[in-house]
């Protein structure tokens, strides 16, 4: 083995009462591309952002290069040869690629002679690496790929050595992602050293040389990558043999609840994220959508559930037309017996700083059951909110307790009793399960089974390719805002993961 | 030429009326530009207005007075940011704050201090600025247009007027031509951007924050030394809520905010100048509809019907780092 | 995160520390009043003999608590909605308008229980129209609220002082205010609800805006906390996402919480205007709607807090205008600058203490601080 180009000792770091890193031990060979695989929040990117300078470890020691270091701001990080591409991008989006570039790196107190030397700097780094951009470009003009691009130049401007990339590819599509593999690849050849953090294991096989795994905040082991597989890294990650396989009958699919057809939305900034869309959903099924984040399937989901207007296109709720873009508004769509379990449970699906019984009601507020004329009927509403606690098993069950001192599992529970005791004919769930403990992951999808067998019409967005397979009855794969292939529940995970990248789609179009 | 001395006297009394916004207005351009909204520029004037007179007043010194304009000013610009920066407090509840303790507290010491129901002691000469005439200003007075345009418009002013307009190259200087001015302009936008380029945010901030101080300052000390022969209770009198509404109007940028300021304070010399006359076709107008124009224009500016204000992006929000 | 700070218990949360900020302003105010040379305990004692020692002061007390009851209760109608109405002093100013318009028109015809709901009406519908024209265009046009209402404050100004030295003053008097109303528009007195504790009263303004001042803030209470209006407010004032999500209509939430605030603003405007003035005069409002900022952060948003605190700044301003009688160094500009630090220290720095009082608290019991409820939320 090459010669480490870090090592972390015994790591600590706790945020209040959660300790996000428990004594991490770590030693990533120089020259070489080392994944950090874990589930979200095992504690990846808090590990990163101590190595970066931008967190303050407890205790521990950081040896960069076979000499303690002591990282105390990024600036140190990056002295000793350290960039880090964050996931969410560190770009001013209104600056341009050059400005970007230098900010915090300025060879001199005067733009000019900075940017003439960023200049000629960047040019020799985009032959070396085969990294294009246009440096007068503005950031908010470029497509993310290359934003991302950017952040991996600002990083090799200044000096790095050692590459740390946080869930590079979750905003890429497929083919930005293989562009950006084959960068990382090249990046090593030059003898940089690769750090990428993620938790999709096809990415690890693909690309890393060793890999290490994260749980609930510790290291429980590091493998060669060539001597492993997504087998044994799936149950290092979760920590027991995954039964994600729910049990479930045959489907008995009725009548179509949910018709959409040509479907089109836009984004906030005018661009198409969802492309003449159009699929059914009939009673006493569970419909999943997969496919790579930021290909459509938010948008997708906000307009079906009335948060965002459509363009244009034509959706039937049990038979009978509804006007997506722009008549409808949520508070109908409810009426009408479409419950929304939204992606963002933190903004979107309650307000945290609310106690719990009057989060089970948002939504639902104008429910006479819940009213006494213009006035809230405070005795039924916390009445309600003490059966569903009881029935969905929400701990701590206080009904008066703030949401926000509720866990992740809880919260979702929260929101799963709120849209499913309403007793809708079409229920609607993104990300069911994200940044839910795996005790409550098995609950929630019982719960989303027992929905179909009662004969309800069930749409799941994941981007959990596990979880789709083993709750839906047919799976849609959205690519680039398209739905690009149509499958059984017994698809393989191959068959789906090109549909995802979308290999077919590219084939089909030629 | 009595219509061309009028307006040769209209635009001189433009430039006079018009400098206290415009260097308040920089000061909330410096702050706002690094994501610190700043309503407190009227307060920080105010004390800088009775710093300033005083300290001339006690010391006989105009520059004197200045120093210690700027000085107190700065210190009330630290507040606010101890306040949204350090603590991250809410940034228009600290400017609301400022502005109170400013009008209070001027009073207060004032009367405390010099028995003169809040007014400091009239300003000797050498104790203010004074007004600088250029040369051969009296010689070519009497030339007909260049000579009353080169005597009382350009010549005859002190020199914080020529001051706050040389503020305006420079700011613009070192907002899009210097590193500081980069990294301001980031951390109005994105200061996560700043924080993992390894530039303190707090920092910068802060540093944004004394030039607001310096400016507001100044603005003061033009306040209480130069336009008046002292310091009298709030004589701010909104100044610095219309410098905020000018550089709403500038879209936050140095040259648009010189001239917002050039026509807000026009609109305050034609008010004084018609003072109920009529003006010809529209008839009377009266004095408080010119006064209230540079909030009606603004408003109307903010409802986006003459081109969109959009503000630096962080702006108000403190930062605080994501986990 | 969405909360930064550990829970606190309640009484902690919405007592000891809004006590300990306002303890601190009042202890930087007290430096003021040595800097100009005199004792701040001495000038305390006098504060608060002069606002409660006689029957007097407390009405006095009373009758400047009734304004800022009034004012304190807008800016937080609007903040529980999420919106920072700054323009509260202009609305109440304004308001003054429809206050004269009924008075002038029928102090000589009505009585006054008769006159005193049409002035209410006449009042909240001004108030709430002057709150109405920033919320739309926050509303539709996204202009930022608080600029807005700053403008509106200022135009308000320049159109009561046109009216006041122009159209509204009676022909031949100097003073730019309108007519002084008659017996119809002079409301009653509440002195002897405080003479009936034996305490003396000379002349004191204190009216029955007071009871009105009460009644609004139990209706506010009632509306935040028990209405479907006020869930819809508070929602959106704590996420706009989640108001959309749950079917509330940003344009409808945001006009009608500033409406209503605008409402309660403009009430204000009775008070001094037919409880103690009689008449409309220029700046009657002098500054109220700004106290109403300090009132509401004080009270923490809530009714019952709102009337303590603004009982407090009636103290504040009863008891400071004894004290300049007392020590001539102090005017009642003092009562601005506490006024400035309750604002920045309950205000814009009332997290300072916190993390040393939590800390306090963790080192007692650390279950009291809910340390067990934040584990989950590191997901």
């Amino acid at each position: 083995m090459a010669q480490a180009a870090i090592e972390l000792i015994g790591i600590n770091k706790s945020f209040g009462a959660v300790r996000a890193n428990r004594d991490i031990n770590l030693e990533i060979a120089r020259g070489t591309i080392h994944g950090i695989v874990g589930e979200n929040g095992a504690g990846k990117s808090t590990l990163m952002s101590i190595l970066y300078g931008f967190y303050q470890a407890d205790s521990g020691e950081i040896r960069v290069g076979g000499q303690p270091a002591s990282i105390k701001t990024p600036n140190d990080a990056i002295a000793l040869g350290i960039g880090m591409v964050h996931q969410h991008f560190m770009l001013v989006d209104n600056f341009s690629v050059l400005e970007n570039i230098i900010l915090g790196a300025e060879s001199d107190a005067l733009l000019k002679r900075s940017i003439a030397k960023a200049r000629s700097e960047l040019d020799r780094l985009e032959r070396e690496y085969g990294l294009e951009v246009d440096p007068d470009a503005i950031i908010e003009e470029l497509p993310v790929g290359l934003q991302q691009r950017v952040e991996i130049l600002k990083a090799l401007y200044r000096g790095a050595e050692i590459l740390i990339l946080d869930e590079p590819t979750g905003v890429l599509t497929p083919a930005e992602a293989d562009h950006l593999f084959r960068i990382l690849g090249q990046l090593k050849e030059q003898g940089k050293t690769v750090v990428l953090i993620t938790h999709k294991l096809r990415e690890i096989m693909a690309i890393t040389d060793t890999v290490s795994v994260m749980r609930q905040g510790t290291m429980v082991a590091t493998r060669e990558t060539k001597k492993t597989t997504v087998e044994e890294l799936a149950e290092l990650m979760v920590g027991r043999r995954v039964l994600l396989r729910v049990e479930k009958g045959e489907a008995d699919a009725g009548a179509v609840k949910l018709a959409v057809k040509n479907l089109t939305v836009k984004d906030t900034r005018g661009v198409t994220m969802v492309d003449d869309i159009s699929f059914d959903i009939r009673a006493g099924e569970i419909v999943g959508i997969a496919g790579v984040a930021g290909n459509g399937q938010s948008e997708l989901l906000e307009a079906i559930s009335g948060i965002r207007h459509a363009v244009s296109g034509s959706v039937m709720l049990d038979g009978k037309p509804i006007d997506l873009t722009g008549a409808a508004d949520p508070g109908e769509l409810r009426d009408r017996g479409l419950a929304h379990v939204p992606e963002d449970r933190h903004h979107v699906g309650l307000v945290l700083a609310f106690e719990e019984n009057e989060n089970s009601i948002l939504g639902y507020h104008d429910d006479p059951r819940y009213l006494k004329g213009p006035f809230l009927n405070i005795d039924a509403i916390r009445n309600d909110a003490k059966d569903k606690i009881a029935k969905y098993d929400i701990r701590p069950a206080d009904c008066r307790l703030k949401t926000a001192n509720f866990s992740g599992g809880n919260q979702q529970k929260i929101v799963l009793a709120r849209e499913m005791e309403q007793d809708p004919g079409v229920l609607i769930v993104g990300q069911p399960t994200r940044g839910v403990d795996v005790g409550a992951i098995e609950f929630i999808h019982k719960r989303l089974i027992a929905m179909r067998d009662q004969g309800k019409a069930v749409l799941v967005v994941s981007v959990e390719l596990d979880e789709i397979r083993s709750l839906s009855d047919r799976i849609l794969v959205m690519f680039a805002g398209r739905i690009v292939g149509e499958r059984g529940p017994e698809a393989t995970e191959g068959e789906l993961g090109l549909l995802m990248a979308g290999v077919e789609h590219q084939e089909a179009a030629q | 030429m009595d219509v061309f001395n009028a307006i040769v006297q209209t635009l001189d009394s433009t430039i006079r009326l018009s400098v206290p916004l415009l260097l308040a207005c920089l000061a909330g351009l410096y702050s706002e530009r690094a994501g610190i909204f700043d309503i407190g520029l009227e307060g920080k004037m105010l004390v800088g207005a009775f710093a300033g007179a005083a300290a001339a007043s006690v010391f006989h010194s105009a520059f004197l007075g200045l120093g210690m304009a700027i000085l107190i000013s700065v210190a009330f610009a630290m507040v606010h940011g101890f306040a949204s920066i350090t603590h991250r407090g809410n940034q228009i509840v600290s400017g609301v704050a400022i502005n109170f303790i400013a009008a209070g507290s001027t009073i207060i010491l004032g009367q405390a201090w010099f028995q003169q129901g809040g007014r400091t002691p009239a300003l000797q000469p050498g104790e203010r600025f004074e007004a600088i005439t250029w040369p051969g200003a009296d010689a070519i007075h009497d030339v007909p247009i260049i000579g009353p345009i080169y005597a009382e418009l350009l010549s005859g002013h002190s020199i914080l007027v020529y001051l706050a307009f040389l503020m305006v190259p420079f700011t613009w200087w070192v907002l899009f031509r210097t590193r500081f001015g980069l990294r301001l302009r980031a951390v109005g936008e994105n200061p996560a951007a700043v924080d993992t380029a390894g530039i303190s945010v707090a920092w910068l901030r802060y540093r944004a924050l004394i030039c607001t101080g310096v400016l507001t300052g100044i603005a003061g000390a033009y306040l209480s030394m130069v336009q008046n022969g002292g310091f009298v209770k709030d004589m701010t009198a909104g100044k610095g809520y219309i410098a905020l509404a000018a550089l709403i109007f500038a879209k936050w940028k140095p040259v648009n905010a010189m001239f917002a300021c050039l026509l807000f304070g026009f609109l305050d010399a034609a008010a004084i100048r018609l003072q109920g006359s009529p003006l010809p076709i529209i008839g009377k107008v009266p004095v408080q509809f010119m006064q209230a124009l540079p909030y009606i224009l603004t408003v109307i500016l903010l409802a986006g019907f003459i081109g969109k204000a959009i503000p630096p992006r962080a702006g108000g929000v403190p930062y605080v780092k994501e986990r | 995160m969405s909360t930064p700070y550990a829970k606190l218990p309640a009484w902690a949360d919405y007592g000891l520390i809004p006590l300990i900020n306002l303890f601190v302003a009042f202890v930087v105010a007290g430096f003021v009043v040595l800097l100009v040379g005199e004792n701040p305990l001495r000038a305390a004692v006098i504060l608060v003999e002069g606002a409660f020692g006689k029957g007097t002061g407390i009405a006095f007390t009373l009758f400047y608590a009734t304004t800022f009851i009034f004012t304190g209760l807008s800016v937080a109608v609007a903040a529980h909605c999420g919106l920072f109405n700054i323009g509260t002093e202009g609305q109440a100013y304004i308001a003054g308008l429809g206050i004269a318009v009924v008075c002038l028109s029928f102090d000589s015809v009505l009585p006054w229980w008769l006159t005193f709901p049409l002035a209410i009406v006449a009042s909240s519908v001004v108030g709430a129209l002057w709150a109405l024209i920033p919320a739309y265009l926050q509303a539709k046009r996204g202009s930022h609220i608080v600029i807005t209402t700053i403008m509106f404050n200022f135009i308000a100004a320049s159109i009561m002082v046109y009216l006041l030295v122009g159209p509204l003053k009676p022909a031949g008097s100097q003073a730019p205010q309108t007519r002084n109303f008659l017996a119809g528009a002079e409301l009653p007195k509440l002195n002897w609800i405080i003479e009936l504790f034996g305490a003396k009263i000379r002349s004191a303004p204190l009216n029955v805006c007071f009871l009105l001042a009460l009644v609004m803030a139990f209706l506010v209470w009632l509306l935040i906390w028990r209405t479907k209006l006020g869930y819809e407010m508070r929602t959106y004032g704590h996420s706009p996402k989640a108001a959309r999500y749950a079917g509330i209509s940003e344009t409808r939430i945001i006009i009608t919480a500033m409406m209503i605030s605008g409402a309660l603003a403009g009430m204000m405007a009775l008070n001094p205007v037919m409880g103690d003035q009689h008449n409309v005069a220029i700046d009657f409002v002098s500054g109220a709607g700004f106290v109403g900022i300090a009132v509401a952060l004080m009270g923490r948003l809530h009714p019952v807090g709102i009337v303590l605190a603004a009982i407090l700044f009636g103290m504040l301003y009863q008891g400071g205008a004894e004290l300049a009688f007392e020590m001539p160094a102090i005017s009642r500009d003092m009562i601005v600058i506490i006024q400035g630090l309750v604002i920045l220290f309950a205000g814009a720095l009332e997290h300072m203490f916190r993390p040393y009082i939590q800390a306090l608290f963790a080192s007692f019991s650390p279950r009291s601080v809910g340390m067990e409820a934040v584990k989950g939320k590191g997901a």
